[in-house]
């Protein structure tokens, strides 16, 4: 599709138009280079350096050490031996043991097996290294000049492990039961909920397009709902509806929602708005010549069905899936809500990093996360190449006939989904204004007194209202200008298409993930960038980069509808492109770059993943705060901070929505 | 230095630069405190301490204790006050704290204050560990409070309790922790076999518990005095118990940064918070500080909490978390699947 431009339509002139454009090659090839560092700087290098640091092992270097006893007088002094020569005599440690994490301390009384606290004897200890260090209770010696203790102090020697090179970490993980069997459950977790979300889905889409049920805007209205609040809110919603004080706990037949149920049934609602638009979009490119071919050869409904709906919308069942699929997987907020005991990788993240300080092993479950869904998006990306166009241009639009039991299903079941969405968003709204629920059920504002929890208070919500806007406002310009350069730059084809693979690289990218690699990326005295750690503009940064690819593909969508032509014309009447980016094409792409501010603005309010690693103590975020004040077992304010987050996506749907109204009527007055 | 100017413009938002720039020295203070309490700590330290402006930085303890970690190459925060011991041993041992014996040091309770001389932390106050016992659900269950530790492994509790995760809570660390050093660790092995067996969940947070416990998610809550005395004006139907056998504890505590460029007025805040005005100040939400004599009952707990706690041995925990985690994911997190 990429479209250069061909020597018949250059006027064969001279000198002077040639420069023109390779002017304008330049500045775009500078605007490209800019953009393209950028995507370099805030995903490829953090990436690399936690990859490294998932290589970056503890092990106790026991050859570091020398040690001498001395006799009970404390005149004579023994051999000087170093610990591994001691460990080799005695096994004391199995070599197994010798690995160890960042929190690592072996005893120093392990190598020698005689000894007791009481007697008289002196010991020395030094390293070989100046880097080999030791604890004398909590006190941190390092360096090779020779220590002398009691035996009373001697008790209280700690070694600590050195630093090295290795795939030991990985050896630890796949070694540690309940890491390993995380892999097992997010990916069968993942694959449940996909077949779930697209079954429901498909049969949504099929009826919005298939039959002449009623109320089709309001169901797509309903069922876009779940996009607009943290993956967390189904979660604290489903404690309210079936947890132990839940209103229909009797449902689940004495299990427990905590755990892979309501992993599932969360996972089904936050997905489902994703399958559904893609599956729609799928379903809404029919051709009644088929239908009509297939009805004259009298096959059976069943029939039709098969061979023609299912294969016209197979391409974009299995994108909906792997969505789903990436989706479920990577997602953080939920498993943290309503997983209970049950190890997900991206709460494991969570856990290692937050919970145990132990960042290798959370590099290291980055790396294995990341390994799903980059292959979920690579098989996507190959099926995706081999689609081709359904609609011809001599195609009939579908147009369903009513059938009365048909549409009567169709607009039975839409019901029951819709049901079930405002269902959980009820519930929350109910939570959040409940005194203490379930024994005080008062109404009270004191749930959104949120400056009186942990979290971060009103100023939380004020920091994600600011970020959204940001994200917004940036997102979309670099976005769109990227995408530009991709579409509409004359040469560099190589230069394109690495920029290309480097846009879509973020969909594969886990939120947690990239949150971690920024941690170890930015925060790291030497990196001149070093400075942005902890402000809001790594917030934004992030924020921007993991939403990348989806606002990239929107915008080349948008330029792709834009006939070539323009460029040719523009060149052959000298126009500097800028002048044609700025006077047409900017105005004709308006409605797409609108597309891009909100889903970047809506997904600003709502992520968790990768920004909860790097906001500040000034910088703290609701999605975040909404994660925070559950954790501290504040459900209630939890629930009331996800709805302002509600209120606040559909207020900026409404503003979205009349802005681009008001704009469209001045701009796209041509379609 | 570079980064501290650039924070200050970055943060200059809402304060005119120049008029603080000269007249009063900024101290970065990391806390875990509870957010309610910070303005009134920062009020009364800088009514007597005009000179001396605190910016707090406040998150959890996990996070808290995360963040100072991935700074350790380069230190922001001048001062922490309000992390737990553990948390600052922690640090301790990675050489990150500047050891300093404040100015009247010496009132304060031994087991309050770090071992070494000069000490690298001193206490302010401590959590210790308590049951949240839901009465209206135990009554709806025909269940009986429980006295002691020992009673949770009764199987008539079983999948009622909840208690936090040691190997992501503090708290969830402090109860392991303080078995062991009651029982020896065979026993208090042993008993958590039991009491595993009992539990419905492990959560990652240690007021979570509690706050289950008072909303009836759970029955029985294992977690620390605090959140129970909250959750309880909240109108939780809880009573907070104190097992028979004692109660692990922490301590919140207060140390400096090493490398700070403000040393100074870190000593000056430091020398403050071990001080009898500041410890009748910690008192409104602890029950126990670490200035004797000071503290006066808090409603909804006992006044003799002190004489529950344990002889805890802040070192001994801190140097053998890592290998007490070790075991204790190998025997309950692999099993932790839900079995139904």
């Amino acid at each position: 599709m990429n479209i250069t431009l061909e020597a018949p339509y250059l006027p064969l002139t001279g000198k002077r138009l040639r420069q023109e454009t390779s002017r304008d090659d330049r500045i775009k090839f500078g605007l490209m280079a800019v953009i393209g560092l950028y995507l370099i700087v805030a995903l490829g290098a953090p990436l690399f350096v936690m990859l490294s640091k998932s290589l970056s092992t503890y092990r106790f270097d026991l050859a570091a050490f020398e040690f001498q006893v001395s006799d009970e007088t404390r005149t004579k002094w023994g051999r000087v031996v170093t610990g591994d020569a001691l460990n080799r005599t005695l096994a004391a440690v199995a070599e197994a043991d010798l690995a160890s994490s960042t929190d690592g301390r072996l005893a120093a009384t392990k190598f020698f097996p005689d000894f007791s606290f009481r007697s008289p004897v002196h010991y020395r200890i030094r390293g070989t290294t100046d880097d080999a260090a030791f604890l004398v209770g909590s006190t941190l010696e390092k360096g090779t000049e020779w220590r002398e203790y009691d035996s009373g102090t001697f008790r209280r020697i700690m070694l600590r492990p050195a630093r090295t090179l290795g795939l030991d970490n990985f050896k630890t993980y796949f070694s540690t039961p309940a890491l390993a069997r995380s892999i097992y459950n997010s990916v069968l977790m993942a694959a449940i909920s996909t077949v779930v979300t697209i079954s429901i889905a498909f049969a949504l889409a099929y009826g919005l397009t298939r039959s002449c049920m009623p109320l089709k805007g309001l169901f797509r209205g309903i069922l876009a709902i779940p996009i607009l609040v943290p993956s967390l809110l189904p979660g604290i919603a489903l404690v309210y509806l079936f947890g132990n004080q839940g209103i229909f706990k009797d449902w689940l037949l004495g299990y427990s929602i905590y755990g892979p149920i309501g992993i599932v049934i969360g996972s089904v609602f936050f997905t489902l708005p994703h399958a559904f638009l893609i599956i729609l979009t799928a379903l809404s490119i029919a051709d009644a010549r088929h239908y009509e071919a297939a009805a004259s050869l009298k096959a059976s409904k069943w029939r039709t069905f098969t061979t023609v709906t299912l294969p016209g919308a197979r391409f974009g069942i299995v994108s909906a899936a792997f969505v789903v699929f990436t989706l479920v997987i990577t997602d953080f907020g939920l498993p943290k809500v309503i997983g209970g005991q049950y190890g997900m990788l991206a709460v494991d993240i969570y856990k290692q990093v937050i919970g145990q300080q132990n960042f290798e092993m959370g590099a290291v479950v980055s790396v294995i996360l990341l390994v799903p869904a980059i292959l979920a998006f690579a098989v996507d990306r190959r099926m995706q190449k081999r689609q081709v166009a359904l609609l011809s241009a001599r195609a009939v639009p579908y147009v369903p006939k009513p059938n009365a039991r048909m549409d009567g299903i169709c607009f039975a079941f839409a019901c029951l989904v819709s049901f079930f969405i405002l269902g959980m968003i009820a519930m929350c709204q109910i939570a959040a204004v409940v005194k203490f629920w379930p024994y005080d059920l008062t109404l009270t504002a004191k749930n959104f007194a949120f400056d009186l929890m942990d979290g971060g208070g009103w100023s939380a919500y004020a920091n994600s209202i600011r970020l959204a806007l940001l994200t917004a406002l940036f997102g979309s310009v670099i976005v769109f200008a990227g995408a530009y350069m991709v579409e509409k730059a004359d040469a560099f084809r190589f230069g394109r298409n690495v920029f290309h693979f480097l846009a879509m690289m973020p969909m594969a990218v886990p939120g947690m993930v990239l949150g971690l690699a920024y941690i170890f990326f930015f925060n790291n005295p030497a990196n001149p960038l070093n400075a942005i750690y902890g402000t809001m503009t790594i917030l934004v940064v992030s924020t921007v980069t993991h939403f990348y690819t989806v606002a990239h593909l929107t915008a080349l969508t948008a330029l792709k509808q834009m006939d070539p032509e323009f460029e040719s014309v523009a060149a052959s009447l000298k126009q500097p492109f800028h002048r044609l980016f700025f006077r047409v094409t900017l105005p004709v792409c308006l409605p797409a770059i609108l597309n891009i501010a909100i889903y970047l603005f809506v997904n600003a309010m709502t992520t968790v993943s990768a920004v909860v690693f790097l906001y500040a103590s000034d910088t703290k975020l609701a999605s975040v705060a909404v994660l925070n004040m559950d954790d501290a077992g504040d459900i209630a304010p939890a629930a009331a901070m996800g709805m302002m987050i509600f209120y606040t996506n559909v207020a900026a749907k409404l503003i979205h929505a009349l802005l681009a109204r008001g704009l469209l009527a001045r701009t796209q007055a041509w379609r | 230095m570079n980064r501290h100017m650039f924070f200050m413009l970055a943060g200059a938002m809402s304060v005119v630069l120049p008029a603080i720039a000269s007249a009063q020295t900024e101290l970065t203070v990391y806390t875990a405190v509870e957010a309610v309490d910070l303005d009134r700590y920062k009020a009364t330290f800088e009514k007597s301490h005009p000179d001396i402006k605190i910016n707090w930085v406040r998150d959890s303890t996990g996070v808290m204790t995360a963040k100072l970690l991935a700074e350790k190459d380069n230190p922001q925060a001048d001062v922490v006050w309000g992390l737990a011991a553990t948390s600052l041993l922690l640090l301790k041992t990675e050489g990150m704290l500047e050891a300093y014996q404040p100015k009247g040091v010496e009132a304060l309770d031994k087991k309050f204050v770090d071992k070494d001389n000069p000490p690298s932390w001193v206490g302010m106050d401590a959590y210790v560990a308590a049951l949240c016992y839901n009465t209206v659900e135990g009554e709806k269950l025909g269940l009986k409070a429980p006295k002691s530790w020992d009673d949770l492994t009764k199987p008539e509790y079983k999948g009622h309790v909840v208690m936090p995760n040691p190997a992501s809570s503090g708290t969830g660390f402090l109860d392991v922790s303080g078995w062991m050093q009651m029982w020896g660790e065979e026993k208090a092995w042993s008993f958590m076999d039991k009491l595993h067996e009992n539990i419905s969940a492990y959560t990652h947070s240690g007021s979570k518990p509690c706050k289950m416990a008072g909303a009836g998610e759970a029955v029985i809550g294992v977690s620390f005095e605090f959140p129970g005395a909250k959750a309880k004006s909240a109108g939780a139907p809880i009573d907070i118990i104190f097992p028979t056998e004692g109660s692990g504890w922490e301590a919140e505590a207060t140390a400096i940064i090493a490398g700070t460029a403000n040393l100074e007025a870190a000593k000056t805040l430091v020398d403050w918070s071990v001080t009898k005005e500041a410890n009748e100040m910690y008192n409104a939400g602890y029950a126990v500080v670490a200035y004797p004599g000071v503290a006066k009952p808090v409603e909804h707990l006992p006044s003799d909490i002190a004489a529950k706690m344990i002889d805890n041995d802040f070192e001994w925990a801190a140097n053998n978390r890592a290998t007490i985690l070790k075991e204790w994911q190998k025997r309950y997190d692999a099993k932790s699947e839900p079995k139904s």
